[in-house]
């Protein structure tokens, strides 16, 4: 026997103003997600924002940790102290030369690997491992290493080249090596991400663009690239801001002198250098707004989609 | 033992409903098929009963014991995941045994009854693979095999042979059949296929848009829908739905007139002049094969062929139709809702292999008017079923 | 898609080339560790005499071995730390609803944009004044923001690739919650809960700046930072050999694990950066 329906009525809709009725098992739910998520989620704001915001108010005082009692409330005195200052300019200069002249290599060095890497049949284990030593390795130990192999006295660079420069010597040859030295760590790394990202543009659409005629380049750049772009832009926004806060590879190879002090180095000067707790912490600030400007810049202007690490 | 009530559960998301306030008994020992296109609450219905989802109104029963609130593992029910659900870590032997060491079954016993349902399912030869290693339809099988093996109060399947080639769906479904035959146990299985509803249901409840359209048995689903939807979405091809002007004796068709008495329409219908006219493809015939007598008995429509598929067994000739603009609509809708991609309205004969028709060529059909479906274009519903008496 | 004869040999080619270039530099630094003496000053690529001289100085340095000891515990304990809170949160994250859910990511994306040295300088001044200069806490705190937003990351997409089907048929067999924890998702999440633990050890091992601002004593001080105050033999001596020996020590975990686990490393690396 079939039973009759009645014909298709409109789905039926709560009236307005209800609140939506939550089970006990969503509330449960709820209650467990929170209760989870939670000592992490607390962890990270003990640990992180608690000192930015620390040392967003010591950055308002004048303050000297060997001479506590002059310490004073002088409002925005140290920003303007700081961006009036030649050196810390240079410094911003230098740092970002640093990241857009690393960041830019890394990424076409490391896209070759990573083609090279793609069409790799035997030893692709190897090959690996070979590319993760660079990423695991200490950065001051690989700073030792290029700063050994360039320096006048011990290293080899200068007998191989049939050359006598003192690397270190001036601000350009220096600030080659340090980026040479970040580069060879960090490209590695992203030819892994660029790996996985040229891995997932499906064999098929290049196969289309061969038989629709298109010559090695033009595929790179009208199929692989743009099918990569989600990729490539996250990858270039996390390596774009760990440029920006260089420390380790400038620090070991010249402390930061002969023009190639970065923001970060020069922070660290200020607060452990001369205690000058409230320059420092007013530096770090800079710094951090330095960082989220570049954060906004990629995730707002040009559209970087983040939430493909962070969706839910 | 296990009858299952669903009595007017509704299914809320937000200001979203995805179960309509269906009504539906299912009788122990029954195949019930939930049948709709994606979107229509079937799955979402499916998995209220095992309590994936909360009830958001209305009551479920099994027997007599009223079930809203009792956790999945304790309604005793058993599934088939629409991507198996298989554990990526276990071998096909500890799969199967799964539910029994959840429960703390001694190791004979666990060893005995894993045996004998991997004899049942021809998996004795697999038990040590992970289920990586096996294929599509083993893996089917080693979920089947893990639900058997509960001795469950009922089999709960959701869209199982989605992810099948054609020709090992008909296989296992065949294999689904079998089982539950052999087993007796209430099975309640979901899917979008009309075919595998037709096939394998002692029942079928065909679902819309959260909304229960008809329940009953394949064949009154087929031969006697209640309305627009359940016609168009039953049988392959599909019915033909043609748009009739109606006159006091005839009604005009876009391929001919077909003698009628509109005396016989419902007072609802009075002063309208339009009327959607099923048939479906095999209830129309190539004239030219009949003799006058044959041919008398029935109306004749003229159109012309389009395309013309040979089937090996019977042929099926397209004969496209402009329809006016209003039912045109409605007619498309309703082919979009059915995941049909066409958007042009035509009509579909099942011709046999005898017929001389060509593409191109203009053919006469015949057809009995008794065969005939009327909707009323306004509420869908089939007018025919007031008058036939139950078959 | 084929490649030709020669394009394959060109690929052979630049693949050795990669090679030679990714370990050239530790190469070098090895070479450096088995020179003694004068040889420093060869400037050549390889000792003319291979010694283990330097090695046996180093390890007789109390500065390096309590260097050691610091780093190995401080980088265990904040691994330890980070992986078990990362996984209640990426549980929460990839099988629960709740309202926030969002910003659970989003903040540990959020810090771990923060610049080190933003955090180590407020650090600085707070820690000297509460006790917690050169202590190991000292460090394992802040070492946190580094290696909890990453662990929190890597795990939710580990975790996101387990189905949750496969809970939901454990609990339609029967299994409590616990149950379907034990037997279904540990076992499935227990490579990828591994592998962030790797990626965690890695990033507290490399520390630099938190290291030499927030010590002043080999009582917490790390490797890193350590090596940086390292001075040879005798005063005399450049501390060049002794450093590259150093260097060469803290080198091998890190070679060894890379070496066992590059699959791995990769998948955890690759995961949340690109998504499928």
């Amino acid at each position: 026997m079939s039973t009759l329906a009645r014909p298709t009525a409109t789905p039926t809709r709560r009236l307005a103003g209800e609140k939506p009725h939550l089970s006990e098992r969503a509330k449960a739910e709820r209650r467990l997600g929170w209760l989870l998520s939670a000592p992490a989620v607390a962890v990270l704001l003990l640990v992180a924002a608690y000192p930015i915001l620390n040392a967003a108010y010591l950055s308002l005082f004048d303050y000297r940790l060997t001479d506590p009692g002059t310490r004073a409330f002088i409002w925005f005195k140290n920003y303007h102290v700081i961006l009036t200052d030649n050196i810390w300019w240079s410094d911003l200069g230098t740092t970002l030369f640093i990241t857009v002249v690393t960041v830019a290599a890394e990424f076409a060095i490391g896209f070759a690997f990573a083609m090279v890497m793609n069409k790799t049949f035997v030893g692709r284990g190897f090959l690996r491992t070979a590319i993760l030593v660079p990423y695991a390795i200490i950065t001051v130990v690989a700073a030792y290493a290029w700063q050994y192999a360039f320096a006048n006295d011990t290293g080899f660079v200068d007998h191989w080249l049939g050359t006598n420069i003192d690397w270190f010597g001036g601000r350009w040859s220096a600030l080659f090596v340090i980026c040479l030295s970040e580069i060879w760590k960090t490209t590695p790394f992203v030819a892994l991400l660029l790996l996985a990202g040229l891995a997932q543009v499906p064999g098929s659409l290049q196969e289309a663009a061969v038989v629709d005629g298109a010559s090695w380049w033009q595929r790179l750049w009208r199929v692989t690239l743009p099918n990569m772009q989600g990729a490539i832009m996250v990858a270039l926004l996390f390596r774009t801001v760990d440029a920006f806060r260089i420390f380790d590879n400038p620090f070991i190879m010249t402390g930061g002198s002969n023009g190639t002090e970065t923001v970060s180095i020069l922070a660290y000067r200020q607060t452990i250098g001369r205690t000058e707790i409230g320059l420092g912490s007013a530096m770090s600030i800079l710094l951090f707004l330095g960082v989220s400007l570049i954060c906004f810049i990629f995730i707002k202007l040009l559209r970087t989609d983040v939430g493909r690490v962070t969706n839910t | 033992m296990t009858a299952i009530s669903i009595k007017n559960i509704t299914k809320r998301y937000g200001d979203f409903v995805a179960v309509d306030d269906v009504n539906l008994e299912i009788a122990d020992g029954e195949f019930m098929v939930l049948v709709g296109p994606s979107g229509s609450g079937k799955s979402t219905l499916l998995r209220m009963i095992v309590g994936l989802e909360d009830i958001s109104d209305g009551d479920l029963y099994f027997g007599d014991q009223r079930v809203n609130d009792r956790a999945p593992r304790d309604r005793d029910l058993a599934m088939v995941f629409q991507d198996y659900a298989l554990y990526p870590h276990l071998t096909v032997y500890e799969n199967i045994a799964f539910p029994l060491r959840l429960h703390k079954v001694a190791g004979d016993e666990v060893d005995r009854r894993v045996r004998s349902v991997a004899d049942r399912l021809e998996l004795a030869e697999f038990l040590d693979r992970k289920p990586a290693n096996l294929s599509g339809g083993q893996r089917q099988r080693v979920a089947m095999g893990r639900a058997v093996i509960r001795d469950a109060h009922a089999f709960l399947f959701d869209e199982p042979l989605s992810n099948l080639d054609a020709k090992l769906r008909v296989q296992v479904r065949t294999q689904i059949a079998r089982l539950q035959n052999q087993l007796g146990t209430t099975t309640v299985y979901v899917t979008h296929d009309q075919v595998e509803a037709m096939t394998l249901g002692d029942r079928v409840a065909l679902l819309r848009r959260g909304v229960l359209q008809q329940v009953g048995t394949p064949r009154d689903l087929y031969k006697k829908p209640s309305n627009l939807f359940v016609a168009g979405f039953m049988g392959s091809p599909p019915m033909n739905l043609l748009p009739a002007e109606i006159h006091p004796d005839h009604l005009s068709s876009p391929f001919g007139d077909i003698p009628f008495d509109a005396a016989q329409l419902p007072a609802s219908l009075a002063g309208k002049d339009v009327i959607i006219v099923g048939i479906r493809p095999e209830e129309l015939t190539d004239a030219s094969l009949l003799d006058t007598e044959q041919r008398g008995r029935g109306a004749t429509l003229k159109g012309r062929i389009d395309v013309l598929e040979w089937l090996g067994n019977e042929q099926l000739a397209y004969l496209p139709f402009k329809a006016p603009d209003a039912i045109h609509q409605q007619l498309t809708d309703l082919q979009k809702e059915l995941d049909s991609e066409s958007d042009q309205t035509q009509l579909i004969v099942a011709l046999p292999d005898a017929s001389k028709a060509r593409e191109g060529d203009e053919i006469e059909l015949w057809l009995d008017p008794d065969d005939l479906h009327l909707f009323d274009p306004a509420t869908t519903e089939n007018l025919t079923l007031r008058q036939k008496p139950a078959s | 898609m084929r490649t030709s004869g020669r394009a394959r040999i060109g690929i052979g080619v630049a693949a050795i080339a990669i090679v030679v270039w990714a370990l050239a530099p530790v190469m070098w630094i090895v070479s450096l560790s088995f020179k003694q003496g004068d040889d420093i000053d060869n400037q050549q690529f390889w000792p003319t005499h291979w010694s283990v001289e330097n090695y046996k100085t180093v390890f007789q340095t109390s500065l390096f071995t309590s260097a050691l000891r610091n780093s190995l515990g401080i980088s265990l304990i904040t691994t330890v730390i980070s992986v078990v809170l990362a996984m209640f949160a990426a549980y929460a994250v990839s099988r629960l609803d709740f309202p926030g859910k969002r910003w659970v990511l989003v903040s540990a994306l959020a810090v771990s944009v923060f610049p080190a040295i933003s955090i180590a300088t407020p650090l600085f001044n707070l820690w000297r004044s509460i006790g917690l200069y050169d202590t190991w806490a000292g460090l394992i705190i802040p070492y946190l923001a580094l290696t909890l937003p990453l662990a929190m990351w890597t795990l939710t997409s580990f975790f996101r690739q387990i189905p949750r089907d496969l809970e939901l048929a454990a609990q339609v067999d029967g299994a409590t919650t616990w149950q379907a924890f034990r037997r279904i998702l540990v076992p499935l999440a227990a490579p990828g809960v591994f592998t962030t633990a790797i990626l965690a050890f890695f990033v507290a091992w490399n520390d630099f700046v938190f290291g030499i601002t927030l010590t002043s004593t080999d009582r917490a001080r790390p490797v890193p930072a350590a090596l940086a105050f390292f001075s040879g033999a005798s005063q005399f001596q450049q501390p060049t050999a002794a450093i590259a020996a150093a260097s060469v020590v803290v080198t091998i975990p890190v070679v060894v694990l890379v070496m066992l686990f590059q699959r791995r490393i990769v998948a955890g690396l690759t995961n949340g950066a690109v998504k499928g």
